[in-house]
């Protein structure tokens, strides 16, 4: 941290120069994550944000795409070139079928070494996070976790990544100046999703991953894929009903479910609510759950902490229904009801019904 | 078998409020709290001491008043505990926390060999999930993150399966100790105290290590210096602009209420309309 003497140190102080041998580093990575031939879209917010910071900095943008020989594999190159890449550094072989972090943090290490980028990106998921702090540690290098906000500053080439701390409170800003690649990881839908531009193409610059699988110490016995079918999927929601501490009894959230029911819409929670079991955790919305950027957020019974806010402030349009008109939900949503959620909710469900019920008559 | 369990001190988080004025964190009077996280890991190496035997080490590098995270845990049946603190690992960040970690443990390894390391998903002050990983790879040790439950562990063989979170699904995953392990949370319950562990951890003679006695000699790798991370900035969150438009109406009704709003929302927001049209 920088000292309050430095920082008051008179205009003319000496100014940051960067090392000659990390003057070399340049360029800004994506780590493309890709699991059982989907593609993550994290990686794809990435790409959008990549984009934007190598624009000021003048360099390219390239997608780092590791797993087995194929044409799924490739694909995700020319995904990452829609969303953004100039180029993507391909990794092709057998032993990269599941994530390990054995191998796949000497393939990444690999490649920054050899072409070294000045920032690297990750999505902080499980994966990403399990990726980032080897990678990280094998390179000696600052990695900055769950941004929220990413810039540079164009003198010193440094990577300004805001994130959250003290529980969501406040915010910092952390930068790594004397070491390359600045690492930094987002979590999923915290990014906006960039425009996929399908005339854009890349080039592939193809490396060898040079491990044999004995030379692997941990095996996949297994994999027991998440029976998605039933899975609240928040994340990608379009509208969100969501109910805090204030619905009051397990009960009451059945009113959540009815609105959410008449609009199609998935069921969101606080922490409160999640850790009373009212509802499953996969519905928690914040810091420590899921992070969400649906058209409309409906919120009822619930105060707006800080780490609730963080998990749905990108949402377009925010509709607060508290009986507290001190709230502080209403200085961030942008329509607010002040009133009992117990006898607004079923209104509110039987006014969307309705309107529904003549948009399409007369659409 | 041993076990090696990371555990820190934090301010319990929930407490934690922001001078309006200033924006900095005030900390008094915010009770210092074991990581949520790292219970589980506690509780985990215990389950696994009661199946296969053995001891468990608790460990944390903090400041002197850390050392009532470590009576906790000795509390809950942890058998030994270790308290590194010097001046010298003052801002560290995560790079260099585990590098002193790593150290510490590779210490701990010449009295008594270590089996598994067990850390937490993550710290709620920190929050980077950084630190297990940078021990492992310190360590030169496989690495399981996220792991929602020790399936087995064969000593005679020394390997260790165990399943793994990962984001579509669960991995099992076989691996070689000694290893480390990110636990998840919800994994397990913490066990209660037993009134023996009580009166033990409160006459259990800590051992306090200095950073040469943690075994670091290059002090470029702790502390500020062995930081590569710097903070900055810090800031609060800024307020939006435009506060919420307050719905009211004549007869205050639910039903009045709930036509004002759609009828203000969907002139405001026609594509709203579409949208939910679409969705329902
Ligand atoms: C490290 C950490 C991580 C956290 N992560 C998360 C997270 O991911 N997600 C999360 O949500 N929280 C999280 N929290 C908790 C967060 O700080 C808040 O405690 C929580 O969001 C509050 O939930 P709530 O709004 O449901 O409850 P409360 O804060 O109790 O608010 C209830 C609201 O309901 C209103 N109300 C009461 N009765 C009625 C009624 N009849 N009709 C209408 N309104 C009524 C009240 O006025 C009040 O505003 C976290 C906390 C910490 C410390
Ligand atoms: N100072 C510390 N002392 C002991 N263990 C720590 C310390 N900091 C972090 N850890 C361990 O590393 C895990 C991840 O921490 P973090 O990277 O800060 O999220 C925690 O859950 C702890 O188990």
């Amino acid at each position: 941290m920088m000292s309050e003497a430095e920082a008051k140190k008179p205009a003319g102080k000496k100014k940051f120069e960067l090392d000659d041998r990390l003057k070399a580093y340049k360029g800004i990575w994506v780590f493309i994550e890709h699991e059982r031939g989907v593609l993550h879209s994290v990686s794809l917010e990435l790409l959008g944000e990549a984009r934007k910071l190598a624009d000021k900095l003048g360099v390219e943008v390239a997608g780092v795409v590791m797993g087995v020989p194929g044409e799924t594999t490739r694909s995700f190159c020319n995904e990452a070139f829609h969303y953004g890449a100039d180029l993507c550094y391909l990794l092709e072989d057998p032993l990269l079928a599941d994530y390990r972090n054995e191998p796949f943090t000497k393939g990444m290490t690999d490649l920054v070494n050899k072409y070294q980028p000045e920032i690297l990106l990750l999505g902080a998921t499980t994966l990403g996070r399990d990726l980032a702090g080897s990678v990280a540690t094998t390179l000696q290098t600052g990695l900055t976790a769950d941004c929220t906000e990413l810039n540079v500053d164009i003198d010193v080439r440094s990577l300004l990544a805001t994130r959250p701390t003290f529980g969501g409170s406040l915010l910092c800003t952390i930068q790594t100046l004397n070491y390359r690649p600045q690492m930094a990881t987002v979590r999923p839908r915290v990014m906006p999703m960039p425009d996929e531009d399908k005339s854009r193409a890349g080039r592939i610059v193809e490396e060898k991953l040079g491990m044999i699988e004995t030379s692997i110490i941990t095996k996949v016995l297994e994999f027991i894929p998440d029976e998605m079918q039933d899975k609240p999927q928040l994340p990608f929601a379009d509208i969100i009903v969501s109910g805090g501490r204030g619905m009051k009894k397990p009960e009451n959230f059945n009113l959540i479910w009815d609105l959410a029911a008449v609009l199609g819409a998935e069921v969101g929670a606080t922490r409160p609510v999640v850790q009373s079991g009212w509802v499953e955790l996969d519905r928690q919305v914040g810091q420590s759950g899921k992070t969400v950027r649906p058209k409309l957020y409906i919120a009822a019974g619930i105060s707006g902490a800080i780490q609730h806010r963080v998990g749905m402030d990108a949402s377009d349009v925010i509709i607060a229904i508290n009986n507290d008109p001190n709230a502080p939900i209403f200085e961030f949503a942008h329509y607010g009801i002040v009133g009992n959620a117990m006898t607004i909710l079923p209104a509110l469900t039987e006014a969307f019904k309705s309107h529904l019920a003549t948009a399409r008559k007369v659409g | 078998m041993h076990i090696v369990v990371c555990i820190k001190q934090v301010p319990d988080s929930a407490q934690i409020r922001v001078h309006p004025v200033t924006n900095t964190i005030m900390r008094q009077g915010v009770p210092a709290i074991v990581n949520p996280y790292d219970l589980y890991a506690l509780e985990e190496a215990l389950k696994l001491k009661d199946e296969y035997g053995g001891r468990v080490t608790v460990l944390t590098m903090g400041p002197p008043m850390a050392e009532a995270a470590l009576r906790k845990a000795i509390s809950y049946g942890a058998d030994d505990a270790i308290l590194v603190t010097d001046r010298a690992f003052a801002g560290s960040d995560t790079l260099a926390t585990s590098c002193a970690l790593a150290s510490a443990i590779s210490q701990i390894h010449k009295d008594m060999p270590v089996d598994l390391i067990f850390t937490g998903k993550q710290t709620i002050d920190g929050d980077t999930a950084q630190v297990g990983p940078g021990i492992a790879k310190r360590l030169d040790m496989q690495l399981l993150t996220y792991v929602s439950k020790v399936r087995s562990i064969n000593i005679d063989k020394q390997e260790i399966v165990v399943e793994r979170r990962s984001e579509g699904g669960v991995q099992v995953l076989n691996t070689k100790l000694p290893s480390l392990i990110t636990v998840l949370e919800g994994t397990n319950e913490m066990r209660f105290a037993t009134m023996a562990n009580m009166f033990r951890a409160s006459r259990y003679p800590l051992k306090v290590w200095n950073r040469e006695q943690a075994g670091i000699e290059d002090i470029t790798k702790i502390g500020l210096k062995g930081s590569p991370t710097v903070v900055s900035k810090v800031f609060a969150p800024t307020a939006r602009s435009i506060k919420a438009e307050m719905i009211e109406c004549e007869s205050g009704e639910p039903k009045d209420l709930s036509v004002t709003l759609l009828a203000k929302m969907f002139a405001k927001y026609p594509k709203l309309e579409q949208e939910i049209a679409k969705q329902a």
